[in-house]
């Protein structure tokens, strides 16, 4: 069913490896969610790209991946790649998401709510 | 407006970061057709300013544009418009604002996959918007309740007439919503999590 509306083509391949590290595929430690949070754990050298040192220094704190590529202004796709090589040589923790279910777990519900209900 | 003339990438302002503590994150989905008042849903209860992320969208440039005679791709890019909402120090929640049309999902990967659940945000307007979008949840089995936006001037009709319109199941809510207001859209989210918890506590009384 999913397959069902995938006739177009994802976009612009040739940038995203253009932005890789080794062009090949990510070297992938799981795949990283646009919630998943990110995390600086070294100091940028200079050896990275400026997107991924740029990413190095907005985590300090905690980021999800939507609001870095908000805040640098690439598409997910574009930054997943710089991300996956961050997270393999470990400049970054990636702390996931919570796991997919087919329900969510009731403690998480009323955590949620009692956060809303303190809006 | 303190970003740093050296600094290509304008990051975040002090006051938009997380807490070290933040540990993880969950997302609830806002659907709606366009210009229903989904940014405006999620700038009302998010405690950043809602951000802005883009997806390229590569397609033969067939039907839609007429670009007479030159055959090559066209890029469309997408916005999605989301927003935060930190639940306690350990927990965050996103919220994402997408287009209702079912090509747009496909977009962001994993977009609706462990989504607590998603908000249809409907226009009395424009209901024929949310049809498509509540066939194509129901079909990903994502758990949605679905909000009236109560636009001033919007005609007003029975929320039983609406289910019907839309041809909702009975156990779906439907709440009404102001998008400009922050009692209202936490209520609507408030609305949603009342109906996973159901979910999660009755055992499923069919199939």
């Amino acid at each position: 069913m999913s397959e069902a509306g995938q006739c177009w083509e994802p976009g612009s391949p040739e940038r995203l490896f253009a932005l890789s590290e080794d062009g090949g595929p990510a070297r992938y430690k799981g795949p990283l969610d646009l919630v998943t949070l990110i995390v600086t754990r070294s100091v940028p050298d200079s050896g990275l790209q400026p997107e991924q040192a740029a990413v190095l220094r907005m985590c300090d704190y905690p980021l999800s991946v939507a609001e870095i590529s908000a805040y640098l202004s690439l598409p997910v796709s574009a930054l997943l790649v710089l991300l996956n090589d961050l997270v393999a040589q470990e400049h970054v923790e990636a702390r996931p998401p919570v796991p997919a279910a087919a329900l969510p777990d009731i403690q998480l519900l009323e955590a949620v709510m009692h956060g809303l209900q303190n809006l | 407006m303190d970003y740093r003339i050296s600094d290509a990438y304008a990051g975040p302002r002090s006051e938009d970061y997380l807490p070290a503590s933040a540990a993880t994150a969950v997302k609830v989905v806002i659907v709606g057709g366009f210009g229903v008042g989904k940014t405006t849903l999620v700038g009302s209860v998010s405690e950043i300013r809602p951000l802005t992320t883009e997806e390229t969208m590569t397609q033969a440039g067939v039907g839609v544009d007429d670009l007479a005679g030159v055959e090559e791709k066209t890029e469309t890019t997408v916005a999605m418009d989301f927003g935060r909402i930190s639940i306690n120090e350990r927990l965050v929640l996103y919220l994402f604002g997408t287009p209702g049309q079912q090509r747009f999902w496909f977009l962001w990967n994993g977009l609706f996959e462990g989504a607590l659940g998603a908000v249809v945000l409907v226009d009395t307007r424009r209901l024929e918007v949310s049809y498509e979008v509540v066939g194509h949840l129901e079909e990903r089995s994502v758990p949605f309740v679905v909000a009236i936006n109560t636009f001033p001037g919007a005609p007003s009709y029975p929320m039983r007439d609406l289910r019907s319109a839309m041809d909702l199941p009975d156990e779906v809510p439907m709440v009404e919503c102001d998008a400009r207001d922050r009692g209202s859209c936490r209520d609507t989210l408030m609305a949603l999590m009342r109906y996973l918890h159901s979910l999660t506590t009755a055992p499923p009384e069919r199939q």
